[in-house]
């Protein structure tokens, strides 16, 4: 069943096509990598995907909801409730604790509990550190803290951009764990990276170049 | 978390920028509060000593002018005594349209045991007075008898003690309500006693004589005109009637006093608009600083959910809670400085000066303290909408 379609969607910036005609479909519990060069298009889908810009032209349907005709508010009002979003830049609010950065997506979202909020920190392997502020926590340590912030409300989709960027590798190897872990549960990740080991890690990767999807591939070892 | 504790620790985790914006929040707040009471208090002394004087003329002798201003006696409490014949009074009953005449006696004390500084004692004719009596009637029961003083509000000394002026005894019966003036270190007693206390006077060297030799001797006389007539002819009358007399206008002492009052409260309120004009606009740079500052959190509190609305109420809300912090740090500041140098500004001034009722203070702090919330919250306004509209998507990527 597909939770993100795209079709024919093209994103322009005066002369430039950041996103030029991409149709993609994503299948519920599916992981899809997307991979391409600095100014393929990568970062314009992901804004679009997490209903942080709107397309030029084309539908974006989200769980059969299509957000490209959606008000500013309502795409606020699916993101914070469909959508688990991750980045390379950790972007932690600095004045919360660790504990306190995932309360706070449970606030937006419906009603802040500590309890299971130290329970998803305690899932990315981080309840010791629960009450520490992001500059007493190492990247890795921050990167974890926003998987556990992405996955507090059960989203339907985790939507990460290059969360892996800023990662040695034993940290990428913990949230390429979590990702698995996430998948297992149904779970549909999106990830958009530079690295093709992360991008080997996922079901399918898109390659895209020049705002179009250049090639797809099927990752055969895919579970094994 | 809801969104106070969320501004709570945004403030608490930011003591710098906190401690800045309640700074200059508590700057303007301590000027509106500090600049409001002296103002208020102005006027409230001015009412007061309105009210005290109570007579339409006073007469004094005409030397009374050039050897110590008659005004700063009851303005400022500057001692000093003058004297003229104790038949002016009577004489002044005899022009036409007096319907009251008061007579007082003034001397100057050497240094009384009840006061590090020297006091003035007014000697009144109770059954003829009608400015002070009323005044001492509220605070005393009964007759002041011989050698018994009542004594303003800041002579220190308690109902039941005995001050020692000229080496007289004389009894404590009653303390006036505060004035504001001149008249608050002034010691009040019957002619009687007036009479013991200015031969001990001149047993010390301190005569009260006049040209005349006589020993019956006053320093001024109240007068009250009847209604139907005109004051101004009326004390073109007694100038005429009375030899080496001045008679002086209660309402031009009071004008002098009420022009010199609007000059300092123009004064004190230009500078608390210039300082509230000035306060505002760094408030305004400050949080424009601050748009800059928190972009990236604020992006990032979008991302997770948080709408438009919710954040711009975030900011509004710590703006709010800078400008309780630092209305109630600057009221407070305000209040210590003015009550605690409240003679200091009195004197500098030269003008009557009483605080307001407790009621009016307490409703002016609030009424300051709601004021540096509304500054605060109107300076943040634009930062707060600012904030509010970040496209986070854009913010992040320019972050990076």
């Amino acid at each position: 069943m597909s939770l993100l379609e795209l079709k024919n969607v093209s994103k322009i910036y005066g002369e430039l096509k950041a996103l030029d005609n991409v149709s993609l479909h994503v299948d519920q519990g599916e992981w899809v990598a997307i991979m391409g060069p600095s100014g393929s298009g990568k970062s314009t889908m992901m804004n679009i995907i997490g209903c942080m810009d709107k397309p030029t032209k084309g539908e974006v349907l989200l769980d059969g909801v299509d957000i490209s005709k959606e008000s500013s508010k309502n795409l606020t009002d699916i993101r914070r409730d469909k959508i688990g979003l991750i980045f390379q830049q950790f972007h932690m609010v600095n004045y919360l604790t660790a504990v306190e950065n995932v309360m706070v997506s449970q606030y937006y979202h419906s009603m802040p509990d500590e309890q299971e909020a130290l329970e998803a920190l305690e899932r990315v392997g981080l309840r010791e550190r629960a009450k520490h502020l992001p500059s007493q926590l190492s990247g890795g340590e921050q990167q974890r803290v926003c998987v556990a912030r992405a996955l507090i409300n059960h989203p339907e989709l985790i939507l990460a951009d290059e969360p892996t960027g800023n990662l040695d590798e034993a940290n990428e190897n913990i949230v390429l764990d979590l990702f698995a872990q996430l998948h297992r549960e149904g779970t549909t990740l999106i990830v958009v990276t530079h690295d093709p080991e992360v991008a080997e890690a996922a079901q399918r990767t898109i390659v895209l170049e020049h705002g179009r999807i250049a090639r797809e591939v099927i990752n055969e070892n895919f579970g094994k | 978390m809801k969104i106070l504790p969320l501004s709570l620790k945004n403030l608490a985790r930011k003591p710098g920028r906190t401690a800045a914006l309640v700074l200059l929040t508590a700057f303007l707040a301590l000027a509106v509060f500090g600049g409001s009471v002296v103002i208020l208090s102005l006027r409230t002394g001015l009412q007061s000593l309105e009210a005290r004087l109570g007579a339409d003329i006073i007469l004094v002798p005409s030397e009374a002018q050039s050897k110590v201003s008659f005004q700063n006696m009851f303005l400022q409490g500057t001692t000093g005594a003058f004297y003229m014949d104790a038949a002016v009074a009577d004489k002044a009953l005899e022009v036409p349209g007096v319907e009251k005449a008061a007579p007082q006696t003034f001397l100057a004390s050497l240094k009384a045991d009840c006061c590090s500084i020297k006091i003035q004692v007014i000697g009144i004719d109770p059954a003829k007075d009608f400015t002070v009596q009323p005044w001492i009637a509220r605070s005393l029961t009964g007759d002041m008898g011989d050698m018994d003083v009542v004594v303003g509000c800041r002579v220190e000394a308690g109902i039941g003690e005995i001050i020692r002026i000229y080496e007289q005894r004389c009894k404590v019966v009653a303390q006036l309500e505060p004035t504001g003036t001149g008249l608050d270190i002034a010691v009040y007693c019957n002619m009687h006693t007036m009479d013991t206390l200015l031969a001990a006077a001149e047993a010390k060297g301190v005569s009260h004589k006049i040209a005349s030799g006589d020993d019956s001797v006053i320093s001024a006389v109240y007068i009250k005109v009847k209604d139907g007539y005109d004051i101004d002819t009326v004390n073109t009358a007694l100038t005429g009637k009375l030899r080496k007399v001045t008679a002086v206008r209660t309402r031009s002492m009071i004008t002098g006093v009420s022009d010199s009052l609007a000059g300092v409260s123009r004064t004190v309120s230009a500078m608390t608009v210039v300082i509230w004009i000035l306060a505002f606009i760094i408030l305004l740079l400050a949080y424009t600083l601050v748009v800059r500052e928190r972009t990236r959190e604020f992006a990032v509190l979008r991302l997770i959910g948080a709408s438009r609305g919710m954040l711009g109420r975030m900011a509004l809300l710590e703006s709010a809670m800078c400008g309780l912090g630092g209305g109630i740090a600057g009221t407070g500041l305000a209040a210590i400085g003015v009550f605690s140098f409240s003679a200091l500004i009195e004197s500098s001034l030269g003008l009557p000066y009483l605080f307001p009722g407790i009621g009016t203070i307490l409703l002016l702090a609030a009424g300051t303290v709601l004021l540096s919330i509304a500054v605060s919250a109107l300076a943040s306004a634009f930062a707060a909408r600012r904030l509010s509209r970040v496209q986070p998507g854009t913010a992040l990527r320019e972050g990076n």
